[in-house]
């Protein structure tokens, strides 16, 4: 399953819990939620990235809900990688779901998908990155330098290199964009 | 004078406050030059451009580096806070920059506490932020592009990443999306809405819309939105009245773009040079039809 496997259909009936058996992560920032996500998603984990409930936003916030009964295991695997949670905390009401759909534009030549408030548009010849628009926080730009100008399979994905809720829509657009020309 | 608050995409560029110019196709603050390529150094060149046509003082602007870790922008609001009671701006523009809460009522509180008040202009991050802090009433004027615009009207988002799929539908649902967000309580004092048709409205609704010269290929290029709001920012800064400005604004985005003979690929570094000859026409026309 690709990193966005938490957008599928078939999770979206669950994403409001009320059964008290998942829980939610806090971290310290962005970067360390997709590390996160990272490695309990290569450990076999079935986790989602989710948004943080209003009592504990800050601004640029995600949290990952994991099951509960999984606590004791999931921490020390975060402490071992040394990303350890702020907080475990059950769910005890729905946590704000990502983003799912997408916009497609075809200019002919050139193809846009857009995430939430970003696009990426790519050379359909080349498969180059022409350009990347949209966004608010501060990596978006960066992004668009290390992105723009590079092929789509050689390009850096935006979760490796990103830092914020910008970012990972980016990584939304950037993920459908190669199912739809690098998978035909 | 202008002041515009934003970031760098460059980790090692130093908290900087100071006039704005442009040298050679970068931005220049304090010696230190940056890449025009889309964010606040797109936003600043545009502006740059508007007040050298129009004979004003350069923009003062207060950047730093951050490449989304957010502590670039920490520092600037920290710095922001203390040095924001010293200055005496007619309009400040708030761009990207990491959205946090706590800082945001640190820096609303240092505004109001400013006489006269400045004119309030947030886009992007901060735009995120005011919204999600329940103050967008603060400003003057969000520039939200149709996806940003979805985000505000959608009252339970704190961010345009959560925004719920039924109002992320097509443009023609801008009307009912701005008077959701005003509803809500979650639009600035005016919008100014950026999009394949530009709207601009307030409290009573669509005032006016925009769509002429149509290049399809502008939505595509990062940066567009940049300078509109860069344009705008300059004109209500140079005495404009905000509503005038707001049309203006995006009848020369409009047209500077035209000008560059875009396609999708094309860079909003290839667009800014024509600003100037796009504002000289568009005030043409308007001195004429004022004749």
């Amino acid at each position: 399953m690709g990193t966005f496997g938490f957008l599928k259909k078939k999770s979206e009936d669950s994403a409001e819990n009320h059964n008290g058996d998942r829980g939610f992560l806090v971290f310290e920032n962005t970067s360390e939620v997709i590390q996160a996500e990272n490695l309990l998603k290569k450990k076999g984990w079935e986790i989602r990235v989710m948004g943080p409930p209003p009592e504990i936003r800050t601004g640029c916030d995600l949290v990952i809900e994991f099951p509960l009964i999984e606590e004791l295991k999931i921490t020390k695997t975060l402490q071992e990688a040394g990303i350890p949670p702020l907080q475990t905390v059950p769910v005890s009401s729905p946590l704000l779901k990502p983003v799912d759909l997408f916009q497609i534009k075809d200019f002919g030549k050139y193809l846009m998908v857009q995430a939430a408030n970003m696009k990426l548009t790519v050379d359909k010849e080349s498969l180059t990155i022409v350009n990347i628009s949209g966004g608010g926080c501060p990596d978006v730009p960066y992004l668009a330098e290390q992105m723009v100008g590079k092929v789509l399979s050689q390009a850096p994905s935006p979760l490796e290199i990103g830092h914020t809720l910008c970012g990972y829509a980016l990584q939304l657009a950037y993920e459908e964009m190669k199912r739809r020309c690098l998978q035909s | 004078m202008l002041a515009v608050v934003g970031t760098v995409p460059d980790p090692k560029f130093p908290l900087l406050g100071g006039k704005v110019t442009l040298e050679d196709g970068d931005i220049c603050i304090q010696g230190r030059r940056a890449a025009i390529r889309r964010g606040t150094p797109a936003l600043l060149a545009a502006a740059v451009k508007v007040v050298e046509a129009l004979g004003r003082e350069e923009p003062f602007g207060y950047l730093i580096g951050d490449v989304g870790s957010g502590d670039g922008s920490q520092k600037l609001y920290q710095y922001l806070v203390r040095d924001l009671r010293q200055k005496n701006f007619h309009t400040i523009v708030f761009h990207y920059l990491q959205p946090h809460i706590g800082w945001h009522s640190r820096i609303q509180s240092a505004i109001e506490k400013l006489t006269p008040k400045p004119i309030l202009i947030a886009d992007a991050g901060f735009m995120y932020v005011a919204k999600m802090s329940g103050r967008s009433s603060a400003y003057d004027l969000f520039t939200p592009d149709m996806g940003e615009l979805a985000f505000l009207a959608d009252e339970l988002a704190p961010h345009p990443f959560y925004t719920r799929g039924f109002l992320l539908h097509e443009e023609n649902r801008a009307p009912d999306l701005i008077a959701r967000a005003y509803q809500h309580g979650n639009a600035a004092r005016y919008l100014l809405v950026k999009g394949r048709k530009d709207y601009f409205a307030d409290r009573d609704g669509v005032q006016a819309i925009i769509d002429h010269p149509m290049e399809e290929a502008l939505e595509a290029i990062g940066g567009t939105g940049d300078t509109l709001t860069g344009i705008i920012a300059a004109l209500i800064s140079s005495g404009i009245e905000l509503p005038q400005a707001a049309i203006l604004s995006a009848r020369v985005n409009r047209l500077a773009g035209s000008y560059a003979h875009p396609s999708p690929g094309t860079q909003v570094s290839e667009i800014i040079p024509h600003i100037p000859k796009a504002l000289e026409d568009i005030l043409k026309e308007r001195r004429e039809l004022l004749q």
